[in-house]
């Protein structure tokens, strides 16, 4: 009784982990392109600054915004809060990991998607409909490459559940499987267009023809900003420490023991610090592509997964 | 037997195998001249590392042969000639327009499934660890038809050929550690007049057509006449039938 209790401590512990070292991620992300950019650098602690600054608003509502309008916020925050508390930062086997499977986690983000384009096409404006129209167009084709993925991992790790599969693959040592090196690449361009980052969404400009995710929350302010853009950032990490946990899950804890913790937040911080450099990079040799490019770029991250499968079917059973 | 079983190096040439086969993929994928030609030279070069490190694991060093003259050819020799035909040719920044991409990407994935079905029975009657990947050599072998159908351009045309040949002689390495020499050695001078062949050809259709467009064979023209000029490239209506 008294160890399912650390157990559940510890689980609420890592959530809040995870809301609260979003932004210090999103922070550094934009630290370590601005130098590499040679531009000058704002803080690490910035984006806490942003947030407490829009918490402090007054909100000001369109006069035609529903209730609608007024709760998406709240439950894109609240689905980016469930998704989170699933996927392991420092430790496996956390009671919260059984809550649901990589397959829910899909759900969750197209539950705040949904929602969003809902929001986004409720205030009416021209900007909300255009950014919902193409959300749910980079979504429609997100969303298939990222499940195909999902499933060339869950086959070679028998379970949809990410913890089980994190411990899976942290045990199983060294193994070249062609599969997971095609998933990987999927996977990360699906997270690269979800997380609305370069190539397929600028998330630094307002620019208004090249606008996806920023068209949609135009309307936003206050409180209900603040929630959204720190959803956003949770999001990022989700799919970092997603990538971290699949690919790298080296030093996660697999006891609860006070040493292992310690082990598991270094080498989570340590490796995504590292993935963010190379996200960086990746940003700054690329450049936005048109919009009419985009279905392109998912159309082979569909097919990197597809492939995926297929190499697992064809070339690593039946051996 | 499981995947993890096997070792490292079996682990590693059914890597380099599927890395070769997502070659053909970005080959199918690649518009543009230079790049396309250089995607085939990576996926000569994975080739000759699986042929390498199937010489390493069978214990047949013979195989080492065939992987340098697949290095010499494939890697250098054929790129460098088709990157030199497009530079004569003023034709190394082009880049045609591909109808349907993602038609034909998941067109190329249908052929991977068909040799998967249609290499199950002969992968029984292999003891190999690597005789899994005879399915991936086949369909390197159909995705270079595949391009060579879906392309208009002689370039790409010719590089579906020789990708081709590419997954013929995969198929050799991985299921029967390789063909006698002197059939791999005559294949090799084969490609290698092809590809000089091609590169006359091509000048040829320069010439004559003053495209490597294969679309454009239809317009036909006379020797002596000047070379078409812009109106006559857009055909007439009724001008196909």
């Amino acid at each position: 009784m008294d160890s399912q209790l650390i157990e559940w401590v510890l689980a609420a512990a890592q959530g809040l982990l995870f809301i609260a070292a979003a932004p210090l991620l999103a922070g550094w992300l934009q630290r370590v392109k601005c130098h590499l950019q040679n531009r000058e650098a704002p803080s690490v602690w910035q984006p806490y600054r942003n947030l407490s600054k829009l918490m402090g608003k007054r909100m000001v509502l369109a006069e035609n915004a529903s209730w609608l309008f007024r709760a998406t916020p709240y439950i894109v925050f609240g689905a980016t809060l469930l998704a989170a508390a699933v996927v392991p930062l420092v430790a496996v086997h956390l009671p919260t990991a059984a809550i649901a499977d990589m397959i829910v986690l899909v759900a969750f983000f197209a539950l705040g998607r949904f929602f969003t384009a809902l929001a986004g096409l409720d205030i009416g404006t021209a900007f909300g409909g255009m950014g919902a129209s193409r959300e749910m167009m980079v979504g429609a084709l997100a969303e298939p490459a990222m499940l195909m993925a999902v499933f060339t991992l869950s086959m070679t790790a028998n379970t949809t559940n990410l913890s089980v599969a994190t411990e899976y693959l942290l045990h199983a040592g060294l193994v070249l499987r062609p599969s997971f090196l095609f998933a990987l690449l999927a996977l990360a361009m699906v997270a690269v267009a979800e997380s609305s980052r370069v190539p397929v969404d600028n998330p630094a400009t307002h620019l208004e023809l090249t606008m996806l995710h920023e068209a949609m929350i135009l309307e936003y302010g206050g409180r209900h900003l603040a929630l959204i853009e720190w959803a956003s950032q949770i999001k990022l990490m989700i799919y970092s420490v997603f990538i971290i946990d699949l690919y790298l899950p080296l030093g996660i804890a697999t006891d609860l023991g006070a040493k292992s913790l310690a082990i598991g937040v270094v080498a989570v911080t340590a490796k995504l610090m590292g993935l963010a450099v190379l996200l960086v990079v990746w940003e700054t040799v690329l450049a936005k592509m048109r919009l009419f490019r985009v279905p392109q770029f998912l159309g082979f991250a569909f097919m990197l997964s597809l492939l995926g499968m297929l190499t697992h079917v064809v070339l690593e059973t039946g051996i | 037997m499981e995947f993890a079983s096997l070792s490292l190096f079996n682990q590693a040439i059914i890597l380099f195998a599927a890395l070769a086969l997502f070659m053909s993929f970005i080959m199918l994928a690649q518009a543009r001249m230079m790049p396309l030609i250089f995607t085939f030279a990576w996926q000569g070069l994975l080739l000759t590392v699986v042929s390498v490190l199937v010489a390493i694991t069978s214990g047949h060093p013979e195989l080492h042969i065939s992987a340098a003259i697949t290095f010499c050819l494939k890697v250098v020799v054929i790129p460098w000639l088709l990157y030199r035909l497009s530079v004569k040719l003023n034709m190394q920044y082009d880049a045609e327009a591909i109808t349907h991409p993602t038609l034909l990407l998941l067109g190329g994935v249908a052929l991977v499934i068909f040799s998967y079905h249609v290499s199950q029975s002969i992968v029984h009657l292999s003891g190999l660890a690597t005789r899994n990947t005879i399915a991936v050599s086949m369909a390197i072998e159909l995705l270079g038809m595949l391009l060579m159908i879906a392309r208009k351009s002689a370039v790409a045309q010719v590089i579906g050929f020789m990708s081709m040949e590419s997954g013929i002689f995969f198929a050799a390495v991985v299921s029967t550690y390789g063909m006698p020499l002197i059939v791999e050695l005559g294949l090799a001078f084969d490609i290698l007049v092809a590809s000089i062949l091609f590169g006359v050809f091509f000048f040829h259709l320069k010439d004559s057509f003053g495209s490597l467009n294969v679309g454009q064979f239809n317009r036909l023209s006379e020797a002596n006449q000047s070379m078409p000029t812009a109106d006559a490239a857009a055909p007439a209506p009724g001008e196909h039938a």
